[in-house]
């Protein structure tokens, strides 16, 4: 059936299984806008910004499992989308861009509103692709979801000349899409797994390391299953946080520059590590040559150029997480039966007592005061509140890190932040694209001042769009991490750090038709929750917390995970970190 | 991370998609990564939608095994092959324009024809030469020319291909020993 350019790609979308797409309109893109007036079957979101487009498709895609979609149009529209394009490449997020793009005619012409757009983003996508005639339309947007969702997912963009867009043009959706040039690799290499399986059963401290490929790939079943039977702890990164619940005997929470004392410590005495959909990231490694320097490393990721990147890996498995944890579960099963040595298993039950022992002596841990708001209070409280049980988005800073270490996740995708390219102003938009997805669940937003300004706009989105997202602002008057680094690093010489007094984010939530309240003191932070979780639609809540709090454990970047400082620092600690100070 | 072994020229095949925007990807890839190309020559293969492109790169093991897992990673990179170690041949083809004063004339000519180098162009003052070689062969002819005065020259970069099997009982093993001979190394799934 013949059709416009502009009714084919919102069939295409509706076809990819999408029901909602998140944009703004503008010349290039007004054919689609016009079809989309009386289309049936998709939702419109209208953001405010066009980043937000994109943040948003993140959130829906990292809630839902499926593909975001976002829609803008050309020149400047589509460089704002480049942050959030480089934020889903870098965090593996699967999203399809669509962007408006002058007539072909006119392209390379320096036209209005033209930029090269796939130019622009061929180096912070997956893939990308301009589309020049109509008839490619259908197979090529099949392509471009097809490629965001499979092997290690990423975002997409495709930009479409206004012309293709009006012109009518044959509808083709393949069934299915063949591509000799991409065929990722889903089932490890059985021989690799038997391996793996074999160090498992023999390791005397071995520890499992888990990253967000474990959530992308849902296979957190798997991962309970293999530790629990072979009794392995679990540490998590920023972006697999949820793939294992915190609570569990095994967990160690989270590892790395602002980690727990014990799974840096756990991760630097092991003689096995197992890397599941991690790469290993400067953040959780601190100084290479010091990261696990004991430890036979196995490494499962589905992206082969992760594997031997940072580290030097002994048993690489390429593959989906989840098809190969059912492997190496099996491959555990008859490994033990035919016989664990027992003197792994003796070192195995040492392992756990002395991990316990670290946690015991070193907990994450802040000074109670009853006249400041203790930042990591608010979130512990959320974490009560919700009883682990909330879609938890942060920005990025202090409070991201606070919302990491406190918040008590139990289920994957319920924990949507900005891990790789850390993007201040994550935040709101990506709660918009999360509560889009599940109107029916709490979103609470938890934001910093800083980070939350650089997005606050979209409080309108949220308004318009029955968005009933909970923002909770962990206000301590500044850029707080920068303040942290100049306080310890820099001689605590602070620079362009403060924020505020302005804006008064109460009287900007009423601004913006959103119930705004604030708490400023320890007592009133229960009430502020309660009042804000219990509120319909979009809340702000101002928490004026103290602003000389810091993020403790920190390994000062270049150094050494048992660098960590744990708690405020002497001079001479200081000076150490100073000099440690080669990395970023 | 760094494994210490020592920088050296790699000779990388690849098959791409015959797409525009491509040679954009394989060189935004280096640019992005601070690696650094050599070489490239690109050009269709038999089939029109593929093209090959033949690469030359410097670097330590680490970064030739990134430069390789990356280039797979691209959606439109259909293969990848490290030639360096497997017995292939590898070419280039060179023009240089010299100075030809007369008492020079007969000397750049007997090189030319040591060097199996074509004239292709004459004037009073100056030859082109056209030369095809390995690199090393390129570099002599270029030591030799220049006491004469080169006024320009310019190469196409290399081209590689693997050698064929070299007995008939090999080729009858084949198909498998063929497909590896031409495909040394296929790197992405290092498992």
């Amino acid at each position: 059936m013949k059709m416009s350019g502009a009714r084919i790609v919102l069939e295409c979308i509706k076809r990819a299984g999408v029901d909602v797409v998140f944009g703004l309109p503008g010349g290039a893109v007004l054919p689609i806008y016009d079809v989309l007036y009386d289309f049936q079957g998709l939702r419109h979101v209208l953001v405010r910004q066009e980043a937000a487009a994109g943040h948003a498709a993140e959130g829906y895609a990292r809630a839902t499992g499926k593909v975001g979609v976002c829609l803008v149009t050309s020149g400047p529209a589509a460089t704002n989308l480049v942050t959030a394009l480089q934020d889903a490449y870098m965090d593996s997020i699967p999203i399809v861009a669509f962007t408006g793009q002058v007539p072909t005619h006119l392209i390379g012409n320096d036209a209005f509103q033209e930029a090269d757009n796939v130019g622009i983003t061929r180096s912070c996508t997956k893939h990308n692709f301009l589309v020049k005639d109509g008839k490619d339309l259908g197979p090529t947007i099949r392509e471009a979801f097809h490629i965001a969702a499979t092997g290690r997912p990423g975002p997409v963009h495709v930009d479409l000349p206004k012309d293709v867009l009006v012109k009518e043009a044959e509808l083709v959706w393949p069934d299915r899409v063949q591509m000799r040039s991409y065929n990722p690799n889903y089932d490890g290499h059985p021989g690799q797994i038997k391996r793996a399986a074999k160090l498992l059963v023999r390791a005397r401290k071995p520890v499992l390391y888990v990253g967000g490929g474990v959530i992308s790939s849902d296979a957190h079943v798997e991962l309970r299953e293999l530790a629990e039977l072979t009794q392995i702890p679990v540490t998590q990164t920023l972006m697999g946080l949820g793939a294992f619940p915190l609570e569990h005997p095994l967990s160690l929470d989270m590892l790395g520059m602002h980690g727990s004392y014990y799974a840096n410590m756990a991760v630097h005495d092991a003689d096995v590590l197992i890397a599941v959909g991690a790469r290993f990231d400067d953040r959780v490694t601190g100084r290479v040559d010091a990261f696990a320097p004991n430890a036979e490393i196995i490494h499962i990721d589905i992206d082969p150029s992760s594997i031997s990147k940072n580290i030097k890996v002994d048993i690489p498995i390429v593959g989906d997480c989840r098809r190969v944890l059912r492997a190496l579960l099996e491959a555990v099963r008859e490994e033990m039966h035919e016989d664990t040595p027992s003197l792994a298993r003796e070192a195995r039950k040492q392992w756990l007592a002395q991990l316990a022992e670290w946690k015991r002596q070193h907990p994450f841990h802040y000074d109670w005061d009853d006249d400041v708001i203790k930042p990591q209070h608010v979130i512990q409280e959320i974490s009560n509140l919700t009883r682990g049980e909330a879609m938890i988005v942060t920005g990025v800073g202090q409070h991201q890190m606070w919302a990491a270490q406190y918040y008590k996740f139990k289920h994957p995708r319920r924990w949507f932040t900005s891990g790789g390219l850390g993007t201040m102003g994550y935040g709101l938009p990506t709660a918009m694209g999360v509560a889009a997805a599940f109107p029916d669940r709490l979103v609470v937003n938890i934001d910093g001042d800083g980070s939350f300004a650089m997005n606050s706009q979209e409080l309108a989105t949220c308004h318009d769009n029955d968005l009933a997202v909970k923002t909770v602002i962990i206000n301590n008057g500044g850029h707080g991490m920068v303040r942290q680094w100049q306080g310890i690093i820099y001689k605590g010489r602070f620079c362009a750090i403060d924020l505020g007094p302005s804006p008064d984010f109460v009287k900007l939530a009423d601004a913006y038709g959103c119930v705004g309240i604030r708490a400023t003191k320890p007592s009133e932070v229960v009430p502020a929750l309660e009042k804000a979780f219990a509120t319909p639609g979009p809340v702000v809540v101002d928490v004026w917390v103290d602003k000389w709090e810091y993020v403790f454990p920190m390994v000062p970047a270049g150094g050494a995970n048992t660098d960590m400082i744990l708690e405020n620092p002497n001079q001479s600690t200081k000076e150490k970190a100073a000099r440690a100070q080669t990395g970023f | 991370m760094q494994n210490g072994s020592e920088p050296r020229k790699h000779t990388i095949a690849v098959q791409v998609e015959n797409k525009f925007g491509v040679l954009s990807r394989v060189a935004g890839l280096f640019s992005a990564r601070g690696y650094n190309i050599e070489s490239l020559s690109v050009g269709e293969t038999l089939d029109p939608s593929v093209s090959r492109m033949t690469l030359v790169v410097r670097g330590d093991e680490f970064v030739i095994e990134q430069v390789t897992k990356q280039l797979h990673k691209l959606i439109d990179v259909i293969k990848v092959s490290d030639l360096t170690d497997d017995d292939h041949v590898e070419r280039e083809l060179m023009l240089i324009r010299v100075n030809a004063e007369p008492q020079h004339r007969e000397e750049i000519l007997r090189t030319a024809d040591i060097f199996r180098a074509k004239v292709v162009d004459v004037t009073p003052v100056s030859f082109v030469l056209e030369a095809t070689g390995d690199e090393g062969k390129l570099e002599a002819l270029i030591e030799l020319l220049r006491p004469m005065g080169i006024q320009e020259l310019v190469r196409t970069g290399k081209v590689a291909i693997a050698r064929g099997p070299k007995t008939r009982a090999r080729k009858a093993e084949a198909p498998k020993k063929a497909r590896v001979a031409d495909d040394p190394k296929v790197v992405g799934f290092a498992d």
